[in-house]
């Protein structure tokens, strides 16, 4: 038996090891953004200069880029996410069509984003090339567009397979209800599954942005670079992720260095914050504290 | 008067369902698509010459990928050996100590760790070791590939193990025989389909991984073992060809895109069939 | 005896190749407590299912022979006529819980989509929920959720939703199974104030309450109905073995 408390001195020693792993995870991006958050303060955050050159950096069309390509691939993506989630866990249930469907649709979500990215340079970029042009906006090809179609493709399955699990946990007597007043399918979508599941749905959609918000390869690779606020959809832009991935290597200046760093500590608290609200949400739909 | 609308609102709830089966076919198609370019561009990238040889200089076309290939071979050996005995270790700890406040904590943290996008991580791996060594390596690139791993093997682990009834610890127990072995001989095995199929998804995830490893193991055209000098990877080998106007690179990262696809959707496909087949039932 | 609302002829209901309703010919009288019981597993349920097509919702369930309402047959009306036409009240009180009092009890004609004048609603909600015996204590809280209401309260609501469509018969499964003694001599009540406008058919296995409250009752044992007739009759002299052996609690 004397093994015994160092096995369990073990166990607690790992576990201590994560909350300082963690900790010393924050410390370190704030000590390293420190020279930054010196010269510019908040300012980061809001000024619209990006200049390695003469040595001044505010980030706020990465933050712009981030939020319009974000957003737009949310867009394209939940109705996709909700027909897929709604055939797989309300019609289609326990099919062989489910699982067909099921497997086609987590095998994207194995892909590496860089392959995505390559892709979407060789097939997409010259795709959206050709639309652009036809509604006469300058047909750069790459830019937020392109970077947000792509975007929704990869995050897809993110969204799905948690509104898949929400809409199979609506209680089957309230769908009984409703069709026993004589509602059809979709009137019960409509009016008892997805009020009952929204709360699900929408931690789904959390989730993926989270994922899109962080995405970088796929995103750097189509998007442009440029350092500007984009003018509209279409335009260049760049991401915070994708600014980190095109310059960290090649930034000498330690000030660049450290405004990429602080750039990338916003990026980590935003993602933290929004899946800690989608992480709670599930938490408290799954307890069924309903109503 | 309640005839009138019925039959629209069947034909409402028929076009609903149609609509719903369209949209998620066309979800599919972009996959079928990437899977498609990528085999009819790499296909004929592929020889053993391929494998087995380094990239040629731009304008020379053949060459081959072999600094990729053993750079994420290597790249996975080290990211599995920081990552999966301390990913079983906190996964256990979680299964065992499932209430409490440091139990709290610690899920809160590996939480945080799993969302952290990529490219963050790599930034810590930065800081950590490429700065305290003094340049960028192969182990940096291994810290930082671990601690994506690390919450994934976490979460495998502790699903799984917290599956298994606690009778079977008692019974265990019961016995006497201590508490570790009980761990170790019960309870793991019993688990182990979960945990080996975590730690194949973490593979699958890590063997494709490109942001995080742009600024740790930066990239090597020749083969390197040394863990203290930088190395290639598959995915950083085709984002550098990729970007690359040169159409021989092209051809190279088709090529490595194929390659890399291949052992990602075969890792997947493994780890479900480990899944299936391997769960102890109880 | 009174004429039939609903009639059923040689019906056969299935799950798959199981056939868990053996050719029943039954007539329900207008205006009437019909009950049927039996021991679980008679198949008493997914016969009352099938009176409002609830039972082919289930993959793999089907039915065989035929059922008429109001001579009409029900394979004939699309099921969502049928089931306007022929309500449902569910073993566990099942109010929706993402609306309130209110928009439960018009559900119907949300979920229908029939507009109607909000004076108009107002109106049946009210009528719908003094049918139910609900009113009085509700009316103060019509915009609450239903689910903050005790399970007898939860029960009464559903017969008002159901009862606010006005259905020609509603079909009770089971409604008390699920209601401590109290609520349920309520919902017994009401079920006797009720039958005076509309056709009740009510599922139960507790023989008792088939005897309080039903003119008519139907004995069911593995699929087959044993017994029908006057409830009075049924329970004094009945004329099969098995009735007689159900009623005084030698199996079931």
């Amino acid at each position: 038996m004397k093994s015994e408390p160092t096995f369990k001195g073990i166990l607690y020693l790992s576990a201590a090891s994560t909350i300082f792993l963690l900790a010393g995870l924050f410390f370190t991006l704030l000590r390293h953004s420190l020279p930054s958050l010196k010269a510019f303060g908040f300012g980061m955050f809001y000024r619209s200069v990006w200049n390695p050159v003469s040595g001044d950096f505010g980030a706020f069309p990465f933050i712009v880029g981030t939020l319009f390509t974000a957003f737009l691939a949310l867009a394209f993506c939940t109705p996709f996410a909700l027909a897929i989630s709604l055939l797989l866990g309300e019609y289609w249930r326990g099919t062989t069509w489910s699982g067909i469907l099921q497997t086609l649709i987590e095998v994207p979500a194995g892909i590496p984003s860089v392959i995505y990215g390559f892709w979407g340079l060789f097939l997409v970029v010259p795709l959206i090339r050709s639309l652009e042009s036809k509604l006469h906006v300058a047909p750069y090809g790459v830019g937020i567009f392109t970077a947000s179609v792509i975007l929704s493709i990869m995050i897809i399955p993110y969204a799905a397979s948690l509104m898949i699990e929400t809409i199979k946990l609506v209680p089957y007597d309230l769908k009984e209800a409703a069709y026993s007043l004589g509602a059809t399918r979709v009137e019960v979508i409509r009016n008892v599954v997805l009020p009952y599941a929204r709360s699900g749905v929408f931690a789904g959609i959390l989730l993926a942005l989270g994922r899109a918000l962080g995405e970088t390869m796929a995103v750097t690779m189509v998007i442009g670079n440029s350092n500007f606020i984009p003018k509209s959809i279409f335009a260049p832009a760049n991401t915070m992720a994708s600014i980190i991935a095109n310059e960290f290597t090649e930034a000498s200046d330690p000030l660049h260095l450290s405004s990429l760093i602080e750039v990338g500590v916003l990026l980590f608290f935003l993602t933290m914050v929004i899946n800690m609200i989608g992480k709670a949400i599930i938490r408290r739909t799954v307890s069924g504290a309903y109503g | 008067m309640v005839d009138n609308g019925v039959s629209f609102r069947i034909f409402k709830d028929n076009l609903f369902k149609w609509s719903l089966v369209l949209v998620s076919f066309l979800a599919t198609v972009p996959l079928f698509l990437i899977l498609f370019y990528v085999a009819k561009n790499g296909i004929s990238s592929f020889s053993w010459t391929f494998i087995t040889h380094l990239p040629k200089p731009p304008g020379e076309a053949g060459g081959g990928i072999l600094n990729g290939i053993v750079g994420t071979l290597l790249l996975i050996g080290w990211s599995s050996l920081l990552s999966i005995p301390l990913g079983i270790t906190l996964g256990l700890y979680l299964s065992e100590f499932r209430e409490g406040f440091f139990s709290y904590w610690v899920r809160l943290c590996i939480d945080v760790l799993q969302g952290t996008p990529s490219v963050v991580i790599g930034i810590v791996a930065y800081a950590w070791i490429v700065i305290t060594m003094g340049g960028f390596s192969l182990f940096s690139g291994g810290v930082a590939l671990s601690l994506i791993m690390v919450p994934m093997i976490v979460k495998a682990t502790e699903e799984t193990l917290k599956l298994i009834p606690s009778a079977l610890k008692e019974a265990s127990l019961a016995l006497g025989v201590s508490y570790s072995k009980t761990i170790f001989k019960v309870i793991i095995p019993s688990g182990l389909s979960g945990i080996v199929t975590g730690i194949l998804l973490g593979v699958a995830r890590v063997a494709g991984e490109t942001a995080p490893l742009l600024f740790t193991a930066f990239g090597n055209p020749f083969v390197n073992w040394n863990p203290l000098k930088p190395v290639s990877a598959l995915p950083i080998l085709i984002f550098n060809y990729a970007s690359s106007p040169f159409p021989e690179w092209h051809q190279l990262a088709w090529g490595a895109s194929l390659f890399l696809v291949t052992i990602v959707l075969l890792l997947n496909a493994v780890s479900r069939v480990v899944i299936r087949k391997w769960k102890v039932q109880f | 005896m009174e004429s039939a609302i609903l009639k059923t002829e040689n019906l056969s209901a299935f799950f798959g190749s199981q056939c868990v309703i053996k050719s029943v010919n039954l007539e329900f009288p207008k205006n009437n407590v019909t009950a049927i019981m039996g021991p679980s597993g008679c198949g008493k349920t997914t016969l009352i299912r099938c009176m409002n097509r609830m039972h082919e919702l289930v993959p793999g369930a089907s039915t065989s022979g035929k059922i008429l309402l109001n001579d009409e047959d029900l394979n004939a009306i699309n099921p969502i006529l049928v089931r306007r036409k022929v309500g449902m009240v569910f073993q566990r009180p099942n109010p929706f819980p993402t609306m309130s009092i209110y928009d439960n009890v018009i559900a119907g004609y949300k979920l229908n989509g029939i507009r109607k004048k909000r004076a108009e609603f107002d109106r049946i909600v009210e009528e719908s929920l003094k049918k139910a015996a609900l009113w009085d204590e509700v009316k103060n809280t019509l915009h609450r959720k239903g689910t903050f209401l005790s399970g007898g309260q939860q029960q009464r609501l559903c017969i008002a939703r159901a009862l606010a469509m006005n259905p020609e018969a509603i079909l009770l499964d089971e409604p008390t199974s699920a209601l401590d003694p109290k609520a349920t001599s309520l919902i017994e009540e009401l079920i006797g104030e009720l039958e005076k406008s509309i056709t009740i058919i009510i599922v139960t296995h507790n023989t008792a309450q088939a005897a309080r409250i039903s003119e008519y009752t139907a004995f069911m044992y593995l699929g087959e109905m044993v017994e029908f007739g006057n409830t009075e009759k049924l329970f004094t002299v009945p004329k099969h073995k098995k009735t007689e052996e159900y009623l005084t609690g030698k199996f079931g």
